[in-house]
């Protein structure tokens, strides 16, 4: 049976995630031919509308009000409870970002649902998805589905590919007024700790460094090749334990998971905790000195060298290779 | 201050998974405090040194979830809590577990219950938001600093990397991010005393479990292992040749750049 399903277009800075348009796939596959509402949230969001609807989305409903300017799970929730009350969504999708993490269990307990967390994948369609999820962070997985109720998912960001972009898709906009009151949450400011704008849990290519990387000073040429790849840099605990880097930074069994298409760990030795935070990733290059290093098990491509030689040398065949082509 | 934290018996991160007749298999494996859980219960410890009154550890579990506990009393928790489900359920699920915390702490009159942000083998991260949720008092994930000023409270929390300062009021439920603090290592004397420690063991029918509301939510198909990866190709030659040769298997075999 098609579905009616309601996906949530994250706005970061002004932009609608990535993640957001995954999620319209991969509420098309769960919609079955059915609806698919995109929902925006925000102060002034109704401008970004058309971009859900050119990825998929039928159409597009928004709450705008001062209160939702900043996410707070009181907020947000009032206003996606709204909506449920007058769309009866049969399906939630929503980013696994920070703020889909912290919003979809607040949901799913008020909608008395279930909740799968972190889907990666979905086979089949309709009543008969399934959800493919990692579980004891990537070392294994479970494939999942909701006994009943209402299907609310969340999923990972980079796993699900997006739907075609075609500008020429048209679909309603219309904007619900609910009262947001009583939040018991005041932001006072955000901090800025993360480089040039592209999240690691986002990114298509991610520069990892470890103990081999000796210092913070030492993070230098991950960043630069990082930046020119448009990528982020990761770390692997050893080089936050010793304070090379921000523990935000940290990629493993504890800190992020990531899976990106391009994986370029560098100096480190690949710790079973460390494996289970990449070893999804598409592509992994290894670059250490140590030949028997453990990160060679699951690499793709290994270079047995020194990471401050290897790196500056990739900088330099890389932006042959952007001048040549 | 009431200082409750929901703490999780996990396999160590150094474990390999097994998988046999469908499950994974614990026979043998070692567990741990889930991670996460541990700077939820080192800021418990440090928050009731600072401003006075008891910590309370709960898990949900079986018998062996009180090694755990028992690690918790140690580190410095004044009680805990088993909630023993081992002989009424066979499985639960995140909806299901929440509903069993918030039965329990929902007459306890609590100020503060920390959680770990996420289980590092479930990895759903809901269960902290549902307790707060059940019981109706605000929350805060991913926190890595908090400061309590009588009723107020100062929290930064982690969002992907970026820091978000925040104010907010007791009650209030927190999930631990990495970098909250420096969990401390049991001591001899600690883990001598956490022997005397009350450890309390409850089931099901001690609390006001209404038996609708344990059905599962959710239903587990199949659990797998990954596809075990091909040996990847270790590059050979000069380092010049082997960074040329890299950077053109990325560009034109892997096609990832």
């Amino acid at each position: 049976m098609s579905k009616k399903v309601l996906v949530l277009g994250e706005v970061r800075e002004g932009v609608i995630r990535n993640v957001s348009y995954e999620a319209i796939a991969a509420a098309k596959q769960i919609a079955d031919g059915g609806e698919i509402i995109g929902l925006l949230l925000g102060d002034s969001v109704a401008s970004l509308a058309s971009n859900l609807i050119a990825f998929g989305a039928d159409r597009v409903v928004t709450v705008e009000h001062p209160h939702l300017k900043s996410y707070t799970s009181d907020g947000y929730s009032q206003a996606i409870l709204a909506v449920c009350d007058q769309e009866k969504p049969e399906a939630i999708v929503i980013g696994h970002t920070s703020l889909g993490k912290d919003l979809s269990p607040k949901i799913s307990s008020r909608l008395k649902s279930g909740l799968i967390s972190d889907v990666t994948e979905i086979e089949g369609s309709g009543d008969s998805a399934l959800f493919i999820r990692p579980i004891y962070s990537g070392k294994a997985f479970e494939k999942v589905k909701i006994k009943d109720g209402i299907v609310f998912i969340t999923i990972r960001p980079n796993n699900i590919a997006p739907l075609e972009k075609d500008a020429g898709r048209t679909g309603s906009v219309e904007s619900l007024s609910v009262e947001i009151t009583n939040l018991r949450t005041i932001i006072k400011e955000v901090v800025r700790k993360t480089t040039e704008g592209v999240d690691l849990s986002e990114a298509k290519v991610v520069v990892a460094g470890g103990r081999g990387v000796k210092s913070s000073e030492g993070f230098e040429p991950l960043q630069e090749l990082a930046k020119l790849l448009g990528g982020a840099v990761g770390a692997s605990r050893g080089a936050c334990d010793a304070d090379y880097c921000d523990y935000s930074l940290q990629i493993g069994q504890t800190g992020k998971v990531v899976t990106p298409d391009l994986y370029i760990a560098a100096g480190i030795s690949g710790a079973i905790q460390h494996l289970a935070g990449m070893s999804n990733s598409k592509v992994i290059v290894a670059i250490n000195k140590d030949p028997e290093a453990n990160i060679f098990k699951v690499a793709d491509y290994g270079i047995v060298g020194d990471l401050f030689e290897v790196i500056p040398l990739m900088i330099e065949e890389i932006k042959a290779l952007k001048v040549g082509s | 201050m009431n200082i409750y934290v929901l703490v999780k018996r996990t396999f160590d991160t150094e474990e390999k998974i097994v998988i046999s007749g469908g499950k994974i298999q614990e026979d043998g494996a070692e567990f741990i405090i889930n991670p996460y859980d541990e700077y939820a219960i080192e800021e418990a410890i440090q928050v009731r040194d600072a401003k006075g009154g008891k910590v309370t550890v709960v898990t949900i579990g079986g018998e062996d979830a009180e090694k755990q506990l028992r690690t918790a009393l140690a580190m410095g928790a004044d009680e805990a809590v088993l909630i023993n489900t081992e002989d009424d359920l066979d499985e639960l699920d995140q909806s299901t577990a929440a509903y069993i915390l918030a039965e329990y702490l929902k007459d306890k009159e609590v100020d503060l219950i920390l959680a770990g942000n996420v289980a590092i083998d479930g990895g759903t991260g809901q269960i902290g938001p549902r307790v707060a949720d059940l019981l109706d008092i605000n929350y805060v994930t991913t926190i890595t600093d908090l400061e309590i000023d009588g009723t107020n409270v100062k929290i930064v929390r982690d969002i992907e990397g970026d820091s978000e300062v925040i104010e907010t009021k007791l009650p209030l439920l927190v999930t631990a991010q990495q970098g909250l603090n420096e969990p401390r290592y049991p001591s001899l004397p600690g883990i001598m005393k956490a022997k005397k420690k009350p450890l309390e063991e409850l089931e099901l029918d001690d609390l006001d479990i209404d038996e609708d509301d344990l059905e599962l939510k959710i239903e587990t198909v199949e659990v797998y292992l990954p596809k075990q990866k091909a040996a990847g190709r270790i590059l050979e030659g000069d380092l010049g040749q082997q960074v040329k040769e890299l950077i053109q298997l990325l560009h034109s075999e892997a096609k990832v750049i």
